[in-house]
């Protein structure tokens, strides 16, 4: 039973995203997937059918601009050497294999070296030469201790789907990419702590502990790309944080290597350790700018048996916050997750691909609700009495019900597969904020308004905005803006900053909620920071990283 | 004729999404707490016979029926939630050996439905993902002595006949019948609907009813014996060799250069 569509769903998570048609490979319709495992009898493959494909043209694979050349106030630091053939030779002697790294300095390798260079929304793009691909931290310790002597600039990364530009060079940093270490190195199912090198893939680690009865604490749309070093590093937050909170407070124990080549190992597994300074917790979210994080312990809770997912269309973002409410109210401990989906957001996923949307009818918003609990009879009654409840009140206006774990993840591909179909058109002007409840949708309406009077955003080629919608986790009050666009156009960057930083200022929110600072929001972080305290933040990157070799131009 | 009506036999079965484990008397998976659900083809009968109405062919009524568990409950109002207007529910005892039942058992039991029911068309699945049995549609034309069209990719009502399209090797073939005949649903018939909110609403006053083996005449029990279930031995892994040289001296080593 059902053999291919795991098959498939387990390739999926070595498929980095795609660049140009990033929409296709997931949004063929639930049906065409779903049948593939359980009719053996038919032999024939599956065509797509008129909804299943692309509808609409694709994007041209537009090259990307150098970040150099895009933000031509940041010069490269002089101070910083230059890469030389004599130093590409040591780290061979030192990584041994061939496929260790990437040399881009003596031979043409710039086919190979393009991926570690450039991000996945094709917004930022780096100069470097240079990829390691280390196996093990001693390893990780000899590289930086090297770059650190020789004042040579690296930049940590994971599986690159950073949404602020942090885990790309700007000019010829080394990358250093922990994919090759992916090792597991311990589960303890009493207590539920995972011990995992940094360079393990969410997906196959969130796999591994699903044998096991347990999950994760973390979930995010990259899942099948991004490294749970990457996620520790930048402190993602995404879809399971409602339940079971940051991973500032997961994350158990750090093992991570400094720029003079000194490991720390603080491998704790211990919930509770009050011994001082609680220095892991400056990895948590450093964005690899003080060290390399080679290895995570983490708190894992056993996996939920039973789960629902309800999606609602509703008529305002006041019912929106009606349902939160009860939600909240009634669901209470089983309630895993709560996500916002404005209208157009769902709209712009049918045109990117064809996909046939779980309700009729249009709807000016849309949300998910997602339970989990132990005891699925318990979950059903609870839910059933909420779904009467929101119905025949009319705070919901329509809603649809999973009823198998195949509708479970179609209904949460409208959420997730947001991100990868806007940036279907071309790119993506994206902000992650965190803002007062009441007022989050405001920003989207006050946004689009900005745009809209300055005659930008339209149907057609010649306007560079396609739409601006908002989605997000209602639940952490967390609100992604996002501004699809046909290219990246200065006039349009400019009405969007500082505008929305701006404003988010007023309400006291958030410019970064869960994506980080990177380069992308590095200006503007004295809008969410007072001067103290980034004056300790800089004090804490000098101490650690004194020659500053550690992803800069980023962060602070 | 006054409506069409329709019979749609539908079966809970493991979740297709699910993994089956094989419990450790290897004697049948293990299906207790596992997410059940409506057998996927079963689905789509439910979705054509819904369709129909809509498509202004008269429809008089649509019954679903299930023989199983008290929990197939859920999937008949699932049904109606999609468009049945009621149902009928056969309790059978999961632990008591004598109610299980097979295609044949199933085939006898719809044979005496059709007939209280004075049914018009049948739309079942062409199998259930349990057993993978694709018998008792079959089967049941055989009972009734009426036409059968299996594997059905398009359906078409007029009057009393019935056109069926149905996928064989290397095309298609179109399947012409009077009615009333039994129809056995295939994956491209049709896209199931969600159940919506204020379906599933209605759904819940909508008649379901409750019956037992013993309302029905006649010898159901299974004729099978299960000797052993197993699972499938496990896939091998590869392994990764570092570059070209690896991967030539590791070819060499199995024989394969």
């Amino acid at each position: 039973m059902a053999t291919s569509t795991r098959f498939a769903a387990s390739l999926r998570r070595f498929q980095h995203y795609p660049r140009v048609t990033p929409c296709t490979s997931r949004f063929r319709p639930a049906v065409q997937v779903r049948w593939t495992g359980s009719t053996a009898a038919t032999s024939e493959p599956h065509q797509p059918d008129t909804e299943g494909g692309v509808k609409g043209k694709t994007a041209p694979a537009k090259t990307i601009k150098f970040t150099s050349e895009a933000y031509p106030d940041i010069q490269r630091n002089s101070k910083f050497a230059k890469l030389t053939p004599d130093h590409v030779k040591h780290f061979q002697g030192l990584l041994g294999s061939e496929s260790a790294l990437i040399d881009g300095l003596s031979n043409d390798a710039a086919e190979d070296i393009e991926p570690f260079n450039s991000d996945w929304m094709r917004k930022y793009r780096g100069h470097t030469k240079l990829v390691l691909k280390p196996k093990s931290t001693e390893e990780v310790s000899e590289i930086l201790k090297y770059c650190n002597n020789n004042l040579l600039a690296v930049v940590p990364q994971g599986g690159n789907t950073g949404l602020v530009g942090g885990s790309v060079p700007v000019f010829d940093e080394i990358v250093i990419n922990l994919q090759k270490m992916n090792n597991i190195r311990s589960f303890d199912e009493v207590s539920g702590i995972l011990v995992a090198d940094a360079g393990v893939i969410l997906e196959v680690a969130d796999n591994f502990l699903a044998e096991k009865n347990h999950i994760f604490p973390l979930d995010l749309g990259a899942k099948g790309s991004c490294q749970i070093g990457g996620n520790v590093a930048t402190n993602a937050g995404g879809l399971r944080l409602l339940r079971y909170g940051s991973l500032h407070g997961n994350v158990l124990g750090i093992e991570a290597v400094l720029p003079d080549g000194t490991i720390v190992d603080d491998l704790s597994k211990l919930r509770k350790n009050n011994t001082g300074y609680d220095i892991k917790q400056l990895f948590i979210g450093g964005e690899g700018t003080i060290g390399i994080i080679t290895a995570i312990s983490i708190l894992c809770p056993q996996r939920s048996r039973a789960m629902n997912v309800a999606y609602f269309g509703l008529e305002s973002y006041e019912k929106v916050q009606d349902t939160f409410r009860e939600a909240k109210n009634q669901l209470s401990e089983i309630l895993s997750a709560f996500e916002l989906m404005d209208g157009r957001s769902q709209k712009l996923i049918t045109k990117a691909t064809g996909k046939k949307m779980p309700l009729e009818g249009e709807h000016p918003f849309y949300c998910l609700i997602e339970t989990s609990g132990s005891n699925s009879e318990h979950d059903s009654e609870k839910l059933e009495t909420f779904l009467e409840h929101v119905m025949e009140t009319g705070i919901v206006s329509d809603g649809v019900l999973a009823e198998n774990e195949t509708q479970i993840r179609d209904l949460w591909s409208c959420r997730e597969g947001i991100p990868e179909c806007l940036g279907h058109w071309g790119g993506v002007y994206k902000y992650d904020l965190s803002l007062p409840i009441e007022d989050m949708y405001q920003l989207v309406n006050d946004t689009r308004a900005r745009i809209e009077e300055a005659g930008l955003i339209g149907n057609d080629d010649s306007h560079p905005v396609l739409d601006v919608v908002g989605y997000g986790h209602m639940g952490d009050a967390n609100l992604h803006l996002n501004v699809p666009v046909r290219r990246y156009n200065k006039e349009v960057e400019k009405l969007l900053e500082p505008f929305v930083f701006e404003w988010i200022q007023k309400k006291n929110g958030s410019i970064s909620a869960e994506h980080g600072l990177g380069i992308a929001k590095k200006p503007f972080i004295g809008y969410s920071r007072s001067d103290t305290m980034i004056r300790l933040m800089k004090q804490i990157k000098d101490l650690y990283d004194p020659n500053g070799i550690m992803n800069p131009y980023k962060y602070i | 004729m006054s409506g069409l009506r329709i019979l749609v036999p539908i079966k809970r079965v493991i979740d297709y999404a699910v993994k089956p484990r094989v419990n450790r008397a290897q004697t049948a998976v293990e299906t207790a707490s596992v997410k059940h659900s409506m057998n996927p083809f079963d689905e789509l009968s439910i979705e054509e016979a819904v369709r129909l109405r809509e498509r202004k062919v008269p429809v008089s009524e649509i019954l679903a029926w299930t023989a199983g568990p008290a929990k197939a409950q859920d999937i008949l109002r699932t049904a109606m939630a999609m468009g049945a207007d009621r149902s009928i529910h056969v309790v059978t005892d999961e632990k008591d050996a004598s109610s299980q039942l097979e295609p044949l058992g199933v085939a006898k039991l719809l044979q005496q439905v059709v007939q209280s029911e004075k049914t018009d068309l049948v739309i079942l699945g062409k199998q259930s993902i349990d057993d993978d049995a694709c018998q008792t549609g079959q089967m049941l034309a055989g009972l009734l002595g009426w036409s059968q069209a299996t594997q059905a990719s398009k359906v078409d009502v007029e009057g009393d006949m019935v056109t069926v399209t149905r996928e064989v090797d290397g095309g298609v073939e179109t399947l012409k019948a009077k009615l009333p005949m039994v129809i056995t649903t295939d994956l491209r018939l049709n896209e199931p609907r969600y159940a919506s909110l204020p379906n599933i609403m209605k759904a819940k006053k909508k008649p379901l009813e409750k019956k037992t083996l013993k309302d029905y005449e006649g010898d159901f029990s299974a004729r099978l014996k299960t000797v052993k279930v197993t699972e499938p031995p496990p896939r091998k892994g590869g392994v990764k060799v570092e570059d070209v040289d690896g991967m030539i001296s590791k070819l060499k080593e199995l024989g394969a250069l």
